[in-house]
């Protein structure tokens, strides 16, 4: 390919362009100038809905509709917090609900999806590519077809209202982050599992005492996917909690939109500010992980 | 275990026991580690898919015995006015937001890539929307930020280019979410407010190709042009590929923001224009309780992306480069 390009273009051309382009080096420092300059200002227009979410939340109810709009409010209004996760809304009670979720799959699929991936990951066994397409497939398959059968399979054991239907099928492990982990799995030595082979360990004891020890940046990356997820899963709890009492944050926060009909947005804005800085702290404790997972999964698809 | 691995790393364990023996073992093993999966596939996959079919093709509503309809939901969908809408909401939505996202992602990756001072920071904040952009709390955001009266986009339009702006172009800011004309952008752009995550996984493409081949062409004397079209897109055209389909199957099922803007009870306002497919499925099963019907519009969803995706693979395979991989290209 570089050679077919080579013959539409006359070597001269370097030789011929004169000025501030003239010098290679020259080109490229002008072009990572510019491409920091793009950079930031995108930064700028990205963070931005964040920034006006946080000063939206610290607004009287008389800056809120101020025109032209207050930038940062005269007096924050701390209060707003207090006045938002108190009341009606058990905004502690939404949040252990949250906690509980969002932990228990993590755990599921942490665990699961280890067992799993070690075994597409190492073992050799006839059709085992054909199985692994298949879990590939899976990650295409819409989750609303299999959710009305779902629903009505866990209605007929008594699940509904509870996060046994939400959190009980992780166990099984998901797609996904079996194959993230599998690519990792992969990319292990394997002289470890075999010296412990030799020694008579068996798979089991392996994936206990060798894989999981060597793994634990990739479980964490799995882990910490997980948990953002569930923390924020708003359509799972929609359909299987009933009592307000068992709402994650997510569902809470929908409901305190409603009485208020889009007029308290200094409320509403201080509620969404308290539920997404759990996620936000989380990510910038483990960030390396996450983009790591991230980038994983995506490039080896 | 450390130290046996020294001495005992040139032996190959096939050779110490019969192959046979040894490898009905290992396959035994391997069944073991991924019978979760397998069991898990049954109960909650395979057996449910089967389900949704048998109640495609039944009237069906909690507490009832369903009732064999045959393919009488379907005729019902075909026939439905909402059910069109909510395929075209989708599709218009699907062809915005997806190639879009593609084309900022892919640019801001191509732009961090020129070597910017404090790429991880930059990673970090442009990643960090694309985190919370499902969130219950970014829908409602947007729906601030895009009010008509009191939003700020609105203010800014009006501030720029309105007709007593800096740039007296004129410009009015229409009605965001209450304009049934302007609610699929104003979906797009809550979505595109999240192509960070793209950004991320085309970042790692680009620094994955190999940098003798830019060397070659420099030698040939190819331009940046040249080189970004003939080596770069070719290159990562596999993750290109991946991303779009990805993110063709995520938009066809987008739900969480359609639902909390309207505030859970009036799906689809205004004049069904965000009546997105998955909401007017959730609409039909869960509170309209036609189970049935809703079963069908999954299969149909089902279908649909089956189709799209196979089309994508087919349409691409001139286009999408695989270095040859012993494993293939999964």
């Amino acid at each position: 390919m570089a050679t077919r390009t080579g013959t539409h273009v006359a070597p001269t051309t370097s030789t011929v362009r004169s000025g501030a382009w003239a010098s290679k080096k020259r080109q490229d420092m002008i072009i990572r100038a510019a491409a920091t300059i793009i950079c930031l200002l995108g930064l700028v227009v990205i963070l931005f809905p964040l920034a006006w979410m946080i000063s939206t939340a610290l607004k009287t109810r008389a800056e809120v509709a101020k025109f032209p709009p207050v930038w940062i409010p005269r007096i924050p209004q701390w209060d707003n917090f207090r006045v938002a996760l108190t009341g009606a809304n058990p905004f502690g009670r939404y949040f252990m609900n949250t906690m509980f979720y969002a932990i228990s799959v993590m755990v599921a699929e942490a665990v699961s999806c280890s067992f799993i991936a070690y075994g597409f990951a190492r073992l050799r066994a006839p059709g085992k590519n054909a199985i692994f397409v298949l879990v590939l497939a899976t990650m295409m398959l819409p989750t609303w077809v299999t959710l009305i059968p779902q629903y009505i399979m866990f209605s007929k054991i008594g699940w509904l209202d509870s996060y046994k239907p939400l959190i009980v099928p992780h166990w099984f492990g998901s797609a996904y982050l079996i194959f993230l982990l599998r690519q990792f799995y992969r990319g292990l030595p394997k002289d470890y599992e075999e010296a412990a082979l030799i020694d008579g360990a068996n798979y089991l004891r392996i994936w206990a005492r060798i894989i999981i020890p060597l793994s634990l940046p990739a479980l964490g990356a799995v882990a910490i996917m997980s948990f953002m997820f569930h923390y924020q899963d708003f359509a799972g709890p929609l359909i299987y909690i009933n009592s307000q009492i068992n709402y994650p944050l997510a569902l809470g926060l929908q409901q305190f939109q409603a009485p208020f009909g889009g007029t308290r947005f200094d409320l509403l804005m201080a509620a969404s500010v308290v539920t997404i800085i759990p996620p936000i702290i989380v990510f910038f404790i483990a960030q390396r992980y996450f983009i790591q997972g991230i980038v994983v999964s995506g490039v080896k698809g | 275990m450390a130290v046996h691995v020294a001495s005992k790393r040139q032996t190959s364990r096939f050779s110490l026991i019969p192959a046979g023996k040894l490898e009905r073992r290992e396959a035994l093993w391997f069944w073991f580690f991924i019978s979760p999966w397998v069991i898990g596939f049954l109960l909650f996959t395979a057996g449910p898919i089967i389900a949704s079919a048998y109640l495609s093709m039944t009237k069906y509503s909690p507490g009832a015995t369903p009732i064999w309809v045959g393919f009488n939901n379907y005729a019902t969908l075909f026939g439905d006015r909402i059910f069109w809408k909510s395929l075209q909401v989708t599709s218009y939505y699907t062809l915005l937001a997806v190639p879009l996202g593609i084309f900022l992602s892919l640019l801001l990756a191509v732009l961090l890539n020129q070597k910017v001072p404090f790429v991880g920071i930059f990673r970090t904040l442009y990643y960090l929307p694309a985190l919370l952009s499902g969130s219950v709390a970014v829908a409602l955001l947007f729906s601030w930020l895009l009010n008509p009266q009191f939003g700020i986009i609105n203010f800014l339009i009006r501030f720029f280019v309105g007709p007593q702006g800096i740039l007296p172009v004129g410009i009015i800011g229409p009605r965001w979410l209450q304009d049934p004309n302007w609610v699929i952008p104003s979906y797009t752009m809550l979505a595109l407010w999240g192509f960070g995550g793209g950004m991320l996984i085309y970042l790692s493409a680009l620094q994955g190709v190999p940098t003798h081949l830019y060397e070659a062409a420099t030698i040939d004397g190819a331009n940046r042009f040249q080189k970004f079209f003939k080596i770069t897109i070719p290159m990562i055209s596999p993750v290109i590929l991946f991303t779009f389909i990805t993110g063709m199957i995520g938009s066809f099922q987008v739900f969480t923001p359609a639902y909390v803007i309207a505030g859970g009870t009036q799906l689809g306002a205004p004049a069904y224009s965000s009546m997105f497919y998955v909401l007017y499925l959730f609409l039909n099963a869960f509170q309209r309780y036609r189970v049935g019907l809703a079963a069908a519009q999954a299969w149909i969803l089902f279908i649909i992306i089956m189709i799209l995706t196979m089309l994508m693979f087919w349409a691409s395979r001139r286009y999408v480069y695989y270095e040859s991989d012993e494993e293939g290209s999964i």
